[in-house]
């Protein structure tokens, strides 16, 4: 296990930044997500993992309080201060703005701190461009300069390397990781697609509608329940695993089983098992199979290696 | 000086530019032009309102405009109908409900073409007062809500996680608007008063680098097109809204003229996503 920094550790004790209590959000009678226990800690990376539509966006909304959840409730801290990377932005061309212009945004900043938010990212060259003008790694990197300008103890970013190819996908994965050195501040990541981030992230949360798994990276990695299910090559390289949700989540919150069964909500009964494809979650969680019965906020949880 | 009718139109055409200027820019950016017609089209609903009643006029369409926005973020959020069609509905029911209303008043005299297409004669000193201290009012409340609306323009999401607010940025905007209208009313008159919202904005758009530049260079190129069409309204009697808005539009095509300084295809692009 690597953390980075002794001070990640030190901080890692004190209190929480945000709480989330058996929260859930709902809209048009759906359950978007339900039962979502889950504590940011300060300096730590938080990855929220799942397929399409299983809630990361709305768990991480929820968090910094976009939305108000429909039942639990959310604890802030008093210190927090958010800096947010949103999923898509997309600036009207009728609306002038410089990248300068942009890292003042929400905050004010000297000339001196932005010109040093716009280094940390490596496009101080860009300052005085348009916006619309950047391309897309560039345009992630202002918005990373942006969110940094305003020296958050929390950075949430949603699929940040969205449009950036896969070079520049590695290089913003890079930057990132140092910002939290740097920065000092806690990483709230969401993705899909987890293979080049894995190495980077403390913790892991698998969502699907509710927390399904939970644990570190690296721990799921030498566990050897991992390595039985994906072999030690596998296990060795972090490699994207696929595993197909046994379940169907029904509108009114319940859950249909495949073998035609159903349950209240939360009754998490995922077997990790097989390799269908329709989604992939390349964090190893060593989900082998197993059925449980308990209720709304239940989770495999995956502490470090014991 | 003030006893000169046509001092008190331009000053009154001025003054409602300079405020039209820079609201006109972020009902530009949040593409909210529909939106400012339908708002101004339910003052004539007003203007029945206050005959009718006989409250003050400004009240009255202030009212019936602040009204009309709240309904409608109301009924966007029940969504079976799209902000497009229930735009359609508003803007024109609330024109025709005015100008039956107008036409049961059989008693009072209203001179409905002013109302309409704005009156040059009809700019009185009380409704120049109203016009510069409301719109002194509305630029102090645009510029305390300066950072949250554009925050918000941006982005609505970005602005919530990061504790500004949209949410009431939005409702206070709403209200400026309404006001603008209001005072907007006398002069230009309601069926073009988004148009000088729209065309001085627009006209800015191509020279600013900033979204404050553009607001600026919005309030400068609407007090132009003031004069120049209270001028032509004057010289060749023409009613004064429609005077003022072929003045807007010239300013707007001069800007369209290509000069070798200018990125072009910056330009092209913005026009052509404006088509919609």
């Amino acid at each position: 296990m690597k953390f980075p920094t002794v001070d990640f550790m030190r901080q890692q004790s004190t209190a929480a930044l945000i709480g989330i209590r058996s929260a859930g959000v709902r809209r048009s009678g759906r359950w978007l997500v339900r039962g979502i226990d889950l504590d940011i800690h300060p300096g730590e990376i938080l990855t929220l993992i799942g397929p399409n539509g299983s809630g990361k966006t709305t768990t991480a909304k929820m968090a910094v309080g976009i939305i108000e959840p429909d039942e639990g409730r959310v604890e802030r801290s008093r210190k927090l201060v958010v800096g947010y990377v949103p999923q898509k932005l997309a600036v009207d061309r009728s609306l002038p703005l410089s990248v300068d212009r942009m890292m003042t945004l929400t905050t004010r900043a000297d000339r001196r701190s932005v010109d040093a938010a716009l280094d940390r990212v490596g496009i101080r060259h860009l300052s005085r461009a348009p916006v619309h003008d950047l391309s897309g790694g560039e345009f992630q990197r202002a918005l990373l300069a942006r969110a940094i300008l305003r020296k958050p103890n929390l950075l949430v970013l949603d699929e940040p390397v969205q449009g950036v190819d896969f070079s520049g996908e590695i290089a913003l994965y890079e930057l990132i990781s140092e910002l939290r050195e740097s920065e000092g501040c806690a990483i709230l990541l969401i993705s899909h697609d987890l293979h080049v981030v894995m190495a980077k992230t403390d913790r892991v949360l698998c969502l699907n509608g509710h927390v399904c798994c939970e644990g570190t990276p690296s721990s799921v990695a030498a566990s050897p329940a991992y390595k039985q299910l994906f072999g030690e090559r596998a296990a060795e390289s972090l490699a994207v695993y696929r595993h197909h949700h046994d379940h169907t989540h029904l509108p009114d919150g319940r859950i249909a089983y495949s073998d035609g069964s159903t349950a209240e909500h939360g009754a998490c009964g995922h077997g990790h098992h097989g390799h269908g494809d329709d989604h992939h979650h390349p964090v190893g969680t060593q989900d082998n199979a197993h059925r449980h019965g308990d209720q709304a906020g239940h989770r495999e949880r995956q502490d470090d290696h014991a | 000086m003030l006893d000169d009718f046509f001092f008190r139109a331009v000053l009154a055409g001025v003054g409602v530019a300079l405020v039209a200027g820079p609201l006109g820019c972020f009902v530009i950016w949040r593409r909210m032009a529909y939106f400012g017609d339908t708002m101004a089209h339910s003052a004539l609903l007003g203007i029945a309102l206050s005959l009718a009643l006989e409250w003050p006029l400004l009240l009255c369409v202030f009212a019936i405009a602040a009204v009309i926005s709240l309904l409608l973020t109301g009924l966007q959020r029940r969504g079976t109908l799209s902000t497009d069609s229930l735009l359609g509905i508003l803007s024109h029911s609330t024109l025709a409900i005015g100008l039956v209303l107008l036409a049961f008043m059989t008693t009072v005299r209203v001179d409905l073409l002013g109302y309409l297409f704005g009156d040059i004669l009809a700019v009185s000193r009380l409704d120049l007062a109203m016009i510069w201290v409301g719109g002194a009012l509305v630029l102090a409340g645009l510029a305390m809500l300066w950072r949250p609306l554009l925050a918000a323009t941006v982005n609505e999401e970005l602005a919530a996680a990061e504790g500004l607010s949209p949410g009431r940025a939005r409702l206070v905007f709403m209200l400026l608007m309404a006001l603008v209208i209001a005072i907007a009313m006398k002069i230009i008159g309601i069926l073009l008063i988004t148009a000088l919202l729209i065309i001085p904005a627009a006209t800015a758009r191509r020279f600013a680098a900033t979204p404050e530049m553009m607001a600026c260079l919005a309030a400068g190129f609407g007090a132009l097109a003031a004069v120049g069409g209270l001028y032509l309204s004057l010289g060749f009697d023409t009613p004064s809204g429609p005077s003022i808005v072929v003045a807007a539009l010239g300013l707007f095509v001069l800007a369209l003229i290509p000069l070798p300084s200018f990125r072009r295809s910056e330009e092209t692009a913005t026009g052509l996503e404006h088509r919609s």
